[in-house]
């Protein structure tokens, strides 16, 4: 009796279910192929992790691979300039995210104290424009600028006395970081301002006209009522950026390097690209890129996480 | 007391305007600079200082740029690929960001996790890389497509916007019979352009701007080259005379005239290369504004 309930039960149950698919067909037929897509270029090439503990020849089958376990991670751990390349990603990604912080925030500061709407977008307007342009042509202009020969930079410094001879800013290393802090910074700087400047538009103007009566001046205003009201965002957006501690950003660094800076410019990403495509060593680059994106995938949870907790995701 | 107050005023002004303005230069400067090189005579740039206006005018470096085939060509890949990527890439994006947004769609939840994840997770460049060589993606003109027809953030921007529709708009239309398909194609598509406009903005600045997957999937086809995987090559070759890509590139324009140089020709490919982008970036920025503005955001 029991059993027969449940039975016309479960009998109804994939009737209603049945219907709704019916009902739901179009749906489904819009839906279901872009998911399918969706795990095949997502989820499916996770698989490719295996590659990293085997012997990898792309002409084997799967099961012919010969499994090696830690070989290539031990080796990675080991190798001076796989080392090497996480010093560059870290040193890299620290300096450009303090200089795009500090720069962002201090823009926005300065450009919020424009009184003049019009000169203000003027301003707004230019400076997010090279964060459309692509990296190529970025650091064309980075290497035009920089250049030995009639470059701007040499040529100002050379003018004003900082410099005697002209600097050969992207062949010594120890310019090579500053470079590409200094190019980030020219690129991203508008961009990374907005939301800085969207919160300031959110200030009580009453803070600031008790703040006059007081008589504080403009720095105090900006120190006083400014800087702390846009300091949720700081702070949200600081914990993000520690989730991409190991994006150091890749195309800048790639097209911007030349054989004299190598030792200084080699990303983990770069890495991979060299051992994995270039020399055809499958099984280390993945290691490698493996490495970089569990890591990076780990950072990411931990601090949205962390965000989520302090209740302030609307922010962003 | 007053006067000290409206003097400090003045001063904080003045050097508050001067850094704009100087950081205006910066950032224009640069992009000024290439466009009056690009419109200077070639052999006269190597005498140098060219600044804010080209010395002597002539239109030959583009003229060079546009008779080179290979360079023609890489303009007309790089249209065809961001005309692909958008139309794709926006029509099924919509199309998932509609039947997601359905309250009643039976796998809502569980194909929203499925796209939402996607966005976190990174199989890296060589699982990545055998996928496309499996799919017999590699060196064809199809790895430019395939591969982005659907963004799960634009999903999260497009969905957020449908969220906005009144569902008795929906609901009427279905009462008079109107299926899902008629519902996305004839009110859901003309009633969201303003955030398909957006989208479609930004899947052309990135479809345009792109260079690395030529690099890693179709480099060996020089037919399949875009534009800015060729720029990517002069910049490359003027740096490094050992990298012979790049080499064999401006050898080839040599020939087409002793008149020319790489600095002059690669001037005129960055100008071609950033136009588009120049183009369309007011419209970018209207979009933008449209955008904080539904975020809630007060200007």
């Amino acid at each position: 009796m029991q059993n027969g309930s449940n039975r016309q039960e479960r009998y109804v149950k994939l009737k209603k279910l049945n219907n709704t698919l019916v009902s739901q067909k179009q749906m489904l037929i819009m839906s279901v192929p872009i998911i399918l897509y969706v795990i095949l270029f997502s989820y499916v090439p996770l698989w490719g992790w295996t590659m990293a503990f085997q012997n990898f020849r792309p002409s084997k089958s799967f099961f012919q691979q010969e499994w090696v376990g830690l070989k290539w991670f031990k080796f990675l751990f080991s190798d001076p300039v796989f080392l090497r390349t996480i010093r560059n990603t870290l040193a890299m990604s620290i300096i450009n995210t303090s200089l795009g912080f500090i720069t962002a925030i201090g823009f926005a500061l300065l450009l919020n104290e424009i009184k003049s709407v019009a000169f203000k977008r003027i301003t707004q307007t230019i400076s997010y424009l090279p964060h459309f342009l692509s990296w190529v042509i970025v650091t064309g202009l980075v290497a035009t600028m920089l250049s030995v020969e009639d470059g701007a930079v040499n040529n100002v410094l050379l003018a004003i006395g900082v410099i005697k001879e002209p600097v050969l800013w992207l062949s010594e290393p120890k310019y090579f970081w500053g470079v590409i802090g200094a190019t980030y910074v020219w690129k991203e700087l508008g961009w990374n301002t907005i939301i800085y400047l969207a919160a300031m538009a959110g200030v009580d103007p009453t803070l600031y006209e008790a703040a006059e009566i007081d008589g504080c001046g403009r720095w105090r205003k900006m120190w006083y009522i400014t800087l702390p009201s846009i300091k949720p965002t700081i702070i949200i957006l600081l914990v993000l950026s520690i989730g991409h501690i190991l994006d150091a950003g890749f195309e800048m660094q790639y097209l911007l390097r030349n054989g004299l800076v190598q030792d200084v410019s080699d990303t983990i990403d770069i890495y991979v690209l060299l051992f994995g495509l270039q020399r055809s060593n499958y099984s280390l680059a993945t290691a490698a890129g493996l490495f970089k994106n569990v890591v990076n995938m780990t950072l990411i949870f931990l601090a949205n996480e962390l965000v989520k907790r302090t209740g302030e995701e609307r922010l962003i | 007391m007053k006067r000290r107050v409206n003097y400090n005023e003045y001063i904080f002004n003045t050097i508050n305007v001067t850094i704009m303005i100087l950081f205006s230069i910066t950032m224009l400067y640069p992009f000024w600079n290439t466009i009056a090189v690009s419109f200077n005579e070639a052999i006269d740039t190597i005498r140098g200082g060219i600044t804010l206006m080209p010395r002597r005018f002539t239109l030959q470096n583009y003229r060079i740029v546009f008779s080179n085939g290979t360079i023609f060509h890489a303009f007309l890949v790089s249209v065809a690929r961001t005309t692909l990527n958008v139309l794709t890439n926006v029509f099924f994006t919509a199309m998932i960001a509609y039947v997601l947004s359905r309250p009643n769609f039976i796998f809502r939840k569980q194909f929203t996790v499925i796209l939402v994840v996607s966005m976190y997770i990174n199989a890296g460049l060589i699982p990545t890389y055998f996928l496309i060589k499996n799919l017999h993606l590699l060196n064809t003109f199809w790895v430019y497509v395939i591969p982005s027809m659907v963004s799960a953030f634009n999903f999260l921007v497009i969905r957020t916007f449908l969220r906005n529709i009144p569902e008795s708009i929906i609901e009427s239309v279905r009462i008079d019979g109107g299926t899902d398909f008629i519902i996305f194609f004839k009110i859901i598509l003309p009633l969201s352009k303003p955030v398909l406009a957006t989208v479609a903005l930004f899947v052309a600045v990135g479809a345009w701007n792109s260079w690395f997957d030529t690099l890693i999937y179709a480099s060996s086809k020089v037919n399949l080259h875009t534009l800015q995987y060729k720029l990517m090559e002069f910049l490359q070759s003027s740096q490094a005379q050992s990298r012979s890509a790049g080499d064999i590139g401006s050898m080839a324009l040599s020939k087409t005239s002793n008149m020319v140089t790489p600095v002059s020709i690669r001037a005129a490919i960055t100008v071609i290369a950033a136009t588009p982008i120049i183009i369309v970036y007011p419209f970018i920025q209207r979009y933008f504004v449209i955008g904080m503005n539904l975020g809630g955001v007060k200007e």
